[in-house]
């Protein structure tokens, strides 16, 4: 056995599983595993838990999201534009939890890699529109072809037209192809996820470096507003509701958007008047793409799209009104928000010396190109296309449920995606065969057991970070989006420092509130007027919930982290990539947040969590 | 009450540098921004010629300056201590009397009661950016009463002859003929708390902060490096504080209770180690100090004061503003971004990591 490496963060190798969930290991694919024989090299290396995307424990199919996401950032950086410093992500998956490690250039390959970069990114830079407008092509092709996807149950005897066509093929052909399309499809779009979002976290990295020469601990914040893009399509199915909010009140049909259970019962109340088909009408125009829109991350697969659950976007739409009858402003400001950046680029450039502003305004101009792609492919893919990837394969689940495989519909993603060709495969022959399929003695116990793990594993939340501290960070993601840095992560082995805790400051302002911890968007409901959300991770998609809280702090996440935009957008103070808030906070505790200095502080900290008053979205 | 011989200290009240000093064309500036300067007046040059207008005063210091020896620090002092003898020993002239008594009189008719004010000098030449003279002259604090304000001014005036200031004019070709003196009598602030903010970090000359120190009481001990002041970095633009270091601050100079006189005092308990800002006041001092040097073109030095007791409005007053001199004399910075940008720039960033 090799000998233990001293390690400033738990090693993998020697946490011990949460009680009841011995077996874990078998539930991934072996290379998402730390394994015995390559230990020295993992314990060397550092993980951080990317909570960021991944805040709740992973089901055995949703690994598929970890390897496609993962490989799709690595491979640009990589083989790409060939990014002198930085390789990809190295990625396990650790008690249900995914880690990630940067992986460095050596230091010796590091120079020969620059004119290639300078190529290959300069290319990009040089004709960022047209390249955009021609990924959007592509992803939206995508998106096509992964909805034109069927999974039609099978019949019992092939129709007489195709033995008369001498078809000589049965429906499995299809429903196979069909399959490893929905997979190979999902791929290419979490490909295309990073064609642009590489290089757009470089050059904001690149403008941000040189801020913080030129004005020594210039706040990230600053930076951060120069950058920022206003009028983002991420935005817009927000933009959506708010439209059909005002809409409802000018038609006189907001009375019935404000009932107790706002869900598809409303929609068809509304459709039963001719001024609330207009605004049906305009729902479903509005539908069609902006509600491929999930409260959750995109990389689950029990994350709530509004397209799937119209009670969904119902409920921010009702708050809306609410809002509206009683005189609220309900837009954001937009203009406020663009003259307030061009008032801060306007002070830091006159700041410079004349023969640096060519510069200031070079790097700002390349960043400001490449930011607004940051937040919007998120639209495109972590929502759109993962909305209807999962939609899909619920509709694939639901048929081999049907067979008899697992006991609830949406047990498949209890399997890997290797798993689930087999089982289709055991699902066609049992057809074909006329025999019942082994799946349906093998899977309902095994999807039992598995459940069992998940739930024992999602009991213990995760380690922040696993294995050595590293010597730097040279990945411009890393850096950007989940604010990675030594000194942040000495601040994690620190913990509470003088009973603050330490983040980065997001978003400005002081606020004192009652604490809110919030896992995921199953919690959203709870969230009450005036509460401070702590939450391991925020989708930007939480914005209406952002309307009623007072702070936002969360474990993971850098000045660009879809919290800090959303919380800058609402003027909410907001501290992020504290590294352990979610776990050492407890609901009720009142929490003092300073946006602007990154501190959260602990009033009461003797206050235990009291009894949980769950309420449901009413 | 305006003039030849005082300048009030208000918004409406204007007059040139080679009347009223550096730092009372600064006060004037600011009490322009509409910042909440106290009320004061300045004692304009006119009043010092006038009391230089007797033969004998000006035969006696031309005396003692044919005598000057630049390398004799010892010989320095005593010039110094014999003319300001001279200078205050001369009658101050009747006008500039009654104009100095009449405006002290207006200021505390104001207050309703005799004002305590600090007196200080306003050389001509002083505060200029390429001059540092500021410190070289006097400045008399917590002055009362008509007689003590009279006093108060001509020792300011002596205080043209410091032995600091002989000594920097002959160091620095400055002829002695041309140097003159105005007064700036200002009442005073019983403050809470007081200091400076400086609108380039004086550390590294870096122009996006705005440095603030603060101690508890007036704000002398700090000027005068007596003691550790709490130090704040905020950002300019954003007006947002970076960083705060507070200090341990033991003394305080304060008024008496009678309001008669000051007193040292030391600290204990709490306000030992707490900041003697809260960040609320950091920011307004920090906007108040952006935009006095929006206004003056250039960076500044500005003393400030929190009152004790007077409505939180008001309470943050201007004492005083100087042209920064140290960063502001350097030729450029050296660049510090390698001047490449897109991908080379991001390639050069990478490597830097």
């Amino acid at each position: 056995m090799p000998p233990t490496v001293r390690t400033a963060f738990p090693s993998p190798h020697e946490l011990p599983e949460p009680p009841g969930a011995e077996g874990w290991q078998r539930l991934y694919p072996y290379h998402l595993l730390f394994q015995r024989d390559r230990r020295e090299e993992d314990e060397s290396a550092f993980w951080f838990c990317d909570s960021q995307h991944w805040p709740s424990v992973i089901k055995p199919f949703e690994a598929t999201a970890v390897e496609f996401s993962v490989k799709g950032m690595g491979q640009f950086n990589t083989r790409y534009f060939v990014t002198p410093t930085a390789y990809g992500m190295d990625r396990r998956i650790h008690q249900g939890y995914c880690y990630l490690s940067p992986v460095a250039v050596p230091a010796h390959e590091v120079q020969a890699r620059v004119p290639e970069f300078l190529q290959r990114a300069g290319h990009y830079f040089e004709h960022w529109q047209e390249l955009l407008a021609n990924w959007k092509h592509k992803v939206v092709g995508t998106i096509r072809e992964l909805e034109a996807i069927r999974f039609t149950p099978l019949p019992d005897v092939q129709p007489f037209e195709e033995v008369e066509a001498g078809l000589g093929l049965d429906p499995s052909d299809t429903l196979l192809a069909g399959y490893d399309r929905l997979i190979a499809l999902c791929h290419r779009n979490w490909q295309y996820h990073f064609e642009f979002l590489n290089l757009g976290y470089a050059a904001y990295l690149d403008f941000f470096t040189a801020c913080k020469r030129w004005f020594p601990d210039m706040p990230d914040l600053g930076i951060a507003k120069m950058v920022q893009g206003v009028d983002l399509e991420l935005f817009r199915p927000e933009e959506e509701l708010r439209k059909l909010a005002e809409l409802a009140v000018e038609l006189g049909v907001d009375d019935v958007l404000i009932g107790p259970e706002p869900g598809p019962r409303t929609l068809e109340e509304l459709g039963a008047s001719p001024d609330g088909r207009v605004w049906t009408e305009a729902w479903r125009a509005a539908r069609d793409p902006w509600f491929n829109f999930t409260s959750g991350t995109g990389f689950y697969s029990s994350d709530v799209y509004w397209r799937d659950d119209p009670s969904v976007p119902l409920h921010y739409i009702r708050d809306y009104v609410q809002r509206l009858r009683k005189g609220e402003p309900i837009d954001r400001n937009l203009a406020g928000l663009v003259a307030e950046r061009e008032r801060i680029s306007a002070e830091y450039a006159a700041l410079l010396e004349p023969s640096e502003y060519d510069v200031f305004e070079a790097k700002l101009r390349l960043a400001r190109q490449a930011y607004p792609y940051v937040e919007n492919h998120n639209f495109y893919i972590e929502h759109w296309t993962m909305g209807v990837f999962w939609r899909q394969a619920r509709e694939l689940s639901r048929l081999l449920w049907a067979d008899g495989f697992w006991p609830a519909e949406d047990d498949m993603f209890y399997l890997t995606r290797d798993e689930v060709r087999e089982a289709l495969f055991d699902h066609v022959n049992g057809w074909a065969t006329g025999r019942r399929p082994a799946g349906r003695t093998h899977w309902p116990l095994e999807v039992e057991r598995r459940r069992r793990i998940m739930d024992a594993l999602a009991r213990r939340p995760p380690e922040p970070a696993l294995g050595n501290l590293p010597e730097s960070v040279t990945e411009p993601l890393s850096v950007m989006l989940w604010g990675i840095t030594p000194e942040r992560i000495r601040s994690w082995l620190d913990g509470y420092a003088d009973g603050d805790l330490v983040g980065v400051p997001a978003s400005p302002g002081l606020a004192v509130g009652t604490a809110r911890i919030v896992r995921g968007p199953e919690d959203l409901p709870f969230v009450r007027e005036g509460e401070v959300i702590v939450a391991p991770v925020t989708a930007p998609s939480w914005g209406p919930v952002f309307a009623k809280a007072r702070a936002v702090v969360t474990d993971i996440g850098g000045v660009m982290s879809h919290a800090a935009i959303v919380c800058r957008e609402y003027s909410l103070p907001a501290v992020t990539g504290t590294g352990t808030a979610s776990t050492l906070i407890t609901t009720g505790q009142r929490l003092r947040v300073d946006g602007g200095a990154g501190t959260v502080t602990v009033l009461d900290p003797r206050t235990r969590q009291t009894s949980e008053v769950g309420r449901s979205p009413s | 009450m305006t003039g030849q011989y005082t300048v009030e200290l208000g918004a409406g009240a204007d007059a040139a540098a080679d009347r009223i000093g550096g730092k009372g064309v600064g006060l004037l500036a600011l009490a322009r921004t509409g910042s909440s300067v106290p009320p004061g007046f300045v004692v304009t040059v006119d009043g010092f010629e006038a009391l230089l207008a007797a033969p004998d005063l000006r035969r006696g210091i031309a005396e003692v300056l044919g005598k000057l020896d630049p390398f004799d620090p010892a010989g320095m002092e005593n010039s110094s201590s014999e003319i300001r003898r001279l200078v205050c020993g001369s009658p101050m002239p009747f006008p500039v009397a009654e104009a100095v008594a009449d405006a002290y009189g207006t200021l505390c008719a104001g207050a309703g009661h005799d004002v305590p004010v600090a007196v200080r000098s306003s050389a001509t030449a002083e505060d200029l950016p390429d001059a540092s003279f500021a410190g070289q002259h006097d400045t008399l604090l917590w002055v009362i009463g008509t007689r003590a304000v009279l006093d108060a001014v001509q020792r300011c005036w002596s205080s043209l002859w410091t032995a600091r200031a002989l000594g920097y004019r002959a160091a620095q070709g400055v002829p002695e003929a041309g140097a003159a003196m105005a007064v700036i009598v200002q009442q005073m602030v019983d403050a809470r708390t007081a200091g400076v903010a400086m609108t380039v970090n004086p550390s590294d000359g870096d122009p996006s902060k705005i440095v603030i120190e603060a101690c508890w009481g007036l704000g002398e001990p700090l000027l005068s490096g007596e003691m550790n002041p709490d130090h704040y970095v905020v950002d300019k633009v954003l007006l947002s504080p970076v960083r705060t270091r507070v200090a341990a601050k033991p003394r305080e100079l304060v008024a008496a209770p009678d309001k008669r006189s000051l007193l040292r005092r030391p600290i204990d308990g709490d306000r030992l180690y707490a900041p003697c800002l809260n960040p609320d006041e950091v920011v307004k001092i920090a906007r108040l100090a952006k935009e006095a040097e929006r206004q003056y073109g250039r960076p500044l030095e500005i003393e400030w004061a929190v009152a004790r007791d007077s409505a939180a409005s008001e309470s943050l007053q201007v004492l005083q503003c100087r042209a920064e001199t140290v960063w502001s004399k350097r030729s450029q910075r050296s660049p510090v971004v390698p001047p490449e940008s897109g991908a080379a720039g991001i390639a050069n960033t990478l490597l830097g990591l």
